[in-house]
């Protein structure tokens, strides 16, 4: 009998913080303890290590320092980017784009701004989750005010056309926001050059083996937008309350390794990430979900016809597999999410949908255990698919 | 989320496949959702043997399970009375949102009964509401 492994294959939810991260957060969780707004010397200390991780950041993105604005994490920079943006334009303008598949923390300000009396476009993708930059200019209206579109979909991995969309932005004198927290460390960034018409960034640490509740949002020097935290002074008197210094240390240290080597470490997890897909593609009736090139290395995601996702996902963990589904269910009825929708997967396949993010917590081995139990798996819950007969047929 | 009798019958449901000389089968579910089918071999109004087959999420799954070991043996009257409730009392309990999960069952076990008598030439019973 096979032995029982413990594989992490949900590095898109989270990652680990590798332990030279935890090393440097430990002293300001022990001696270091100061409020970095006091002026006496271990809060002195305290915000020199802020100041040194705003550098770190800044080094990363290819940005300045006065940039970096350090949040709890990429909910409230995409809050405070949105929002903040919104409110500070109205008088010019209450139209905002943005797409069908951004990340909940995108989406959900937008239709809180809706509801507010602002106008949201959300615009279509193809089949594989791009954005056309196109249609972008297209929806562009005299009160455009913001353009939101994620970096790269947390969920099929698809990475979007960011520079041209960026070239649509400026052209039209519009702010660009984009959702970077999933490409830290995967896609490399540079603010000066490559993404000059990005406007404003958001991140989030614990997507790149820092610590969970830091983030930072990059704005663009110049950038006017609302505050989004009322209250003391810090950052600059943009983002108040009392600094993470801890998470924001590790959050600095975590960047610094995670964009030390990009290309290498890339082509580690892709050749993983495609051993797995070649395996996982000959179990009969599956479906790849997401752009076969324009796609973050360590993303995977497949819908298996006949079966649930939830089913899979538990089944998956007794093995000792961690892994996510873009389908839940809630009172009998299945609901596929909203990204597998947009790109068009019938809810009936979308139903038994598998996302497997590779990273750092990965080995070759894990490769082997996930290709010998998955197949078996998705057989077990097949055999018990009312809807599946042996005899159907792969259609890829 | 789940608790350890839910997980067990989910990992190790009882009673899977198929009868191919049932008695009476029985389908029940709902678009873009759960969905079992039930097959029940009969003899003198008892359940002699039953299996299932279940599309659906972990509770659906335990739930069918549950509910075909609870049906087993018994007469159709007492089988049509089987409550979603008494599967989720059965199982220790499911999560919030979750009972309605089980309500596949029930309908599947009414519809093999009625589809067994059918084809004895009874009427079929009425669902109560």
């Amino acid at each position: 009998m096979r032995e029982k492994r413990f594989v992490y294959m949900d590095h898109a939810a989270t990652t680990f913080i590798k332990p030279d991260v935890a090393e440097s957060m430990i002293p300001f969780l022990k001696e270091h303890f100061g409020n970095p707004s006091s002026l006496y010397s271990i809060g002195i200390e305290g915000k020199e290590a802020i100041e040194t991780a705003r550098e770190q950041l800044a080094k990363a993105l290819g940005a300045k320092p006065e940039e970096i604005y350090f949040t709890s994490g990429g909910t409230e920079s995409d809050n405070w980017a949105i929002k903040g943006t919104a409110f500070s334009r109205r008088k010019k303008g209450k139209h905002i784009i943005t797409t069908s598949i951004e990340h909940h923390a995108v989406l959900y300000p937008c239709e809180y701004l809706g509801a507010q009396g602002f106008d949201v476009t959300y615009l279509p993708v193809d089949k594989y989750g791009l954005v056309d930059p196109a249609e972008v200019e297209a929806a562009l209206r005299e009160d455009t005010i913001l353009i939101s579109v994620m970096y790269a979909n947390n969920e099929i991995g698809t990475i979007e056309p960011i520079q041209e969309i960026g070239k649509v932005a400026k052209e039209h004198d519009v702010l660009f926001h984009t959702d970077a927290v999933q490409v830290i460390g995967a896609v490399s960034l540079d603010m000066k050059q490559k993404h000059k018409n990005v406007d404003m960034l958001s991140l989030s640490s614990h997507k790149f083996y820092g610590p969970k509740g830091t983030g930072a949002l990059f704005l663009r020097e110049g950038t006017q937008i609302d505050n989004f935290m009322h209250g003391g002074g810090q950052e600059r008197r943009k983002r108040a309350g009392t600094e993470n210094v801890a998470g924001i240390v590790g959050m600095g240290k975590a960047i610094e390794l995670a964009t030390a080597n990009i290309e290498e470490h890339n082509e580690k997890i892709r050749k993983m990430r495609n051993r797995l897909l070649s395996g996982v593609l000959k179990i009969p009736s599956c479906r790849f979900n997401g752009h076969p090139e324009k796609r973050l290395p360590g993303n995977l995601n497949f819908s298996f016809e006949y079966i649930e996702g939830e089913s899979l996902l538990l089944m998956l963990d007794q093995m000792g597999i961690c892994s996510s589904t873009g389908s839940a269910c809630s009172s009998g009825s299945l609901e596929a999410s909203h990204v597998l929708k947009a790109i068009g997967v019938p809810p009936e396949i979308a139903q038994g949908s598998l996302r497997l993010t590779l990273g750092d917590a990965n080995s070759e081995e894990d490769i082997d255990y996930v290709l010998d139990v998955l197949p078996e798996t998705v057989g077990k819950l097949r055999d018990m698919s009312p809807f599946y007969k042996p005899s159907s047929v792969c259609e890829k | 989320m789940y608790n350890k009798k839910v997980m067990d019958h989910f990992m190790n449901p009882r009673n899977v496949g198929e009868i191919e000389t049932a008695d009476g089968v029985g389908e029940a579910g709902n678009p873009h959702g759960d969905q079992m089918k039930i097959f029940m071999k009969i003899r003198d109004d008892r359940i002699e043997d039953v299996k299932f087959k279940t599309f659906g999420c972990a509770a659906a799954i335990a739930s069918s399970s549950m509910a075909t070991e609870l049906i087993k043996g018994k007469t159709l009257n007492e089988a049509w009375e089987l409550t979603n409730e008494a599967v989720a009392e059965a199982l220790e309990g499911l999560p919030p949102g979750k009972l309605e999960c089980s309500v596949v069952s029930r309908e599947a076990i009414h519809n093999a009964i009625n589809d067994y008598r059918k084809k004895q030439g009874l009427e079929p019973l009425e669902e109560q509401t």
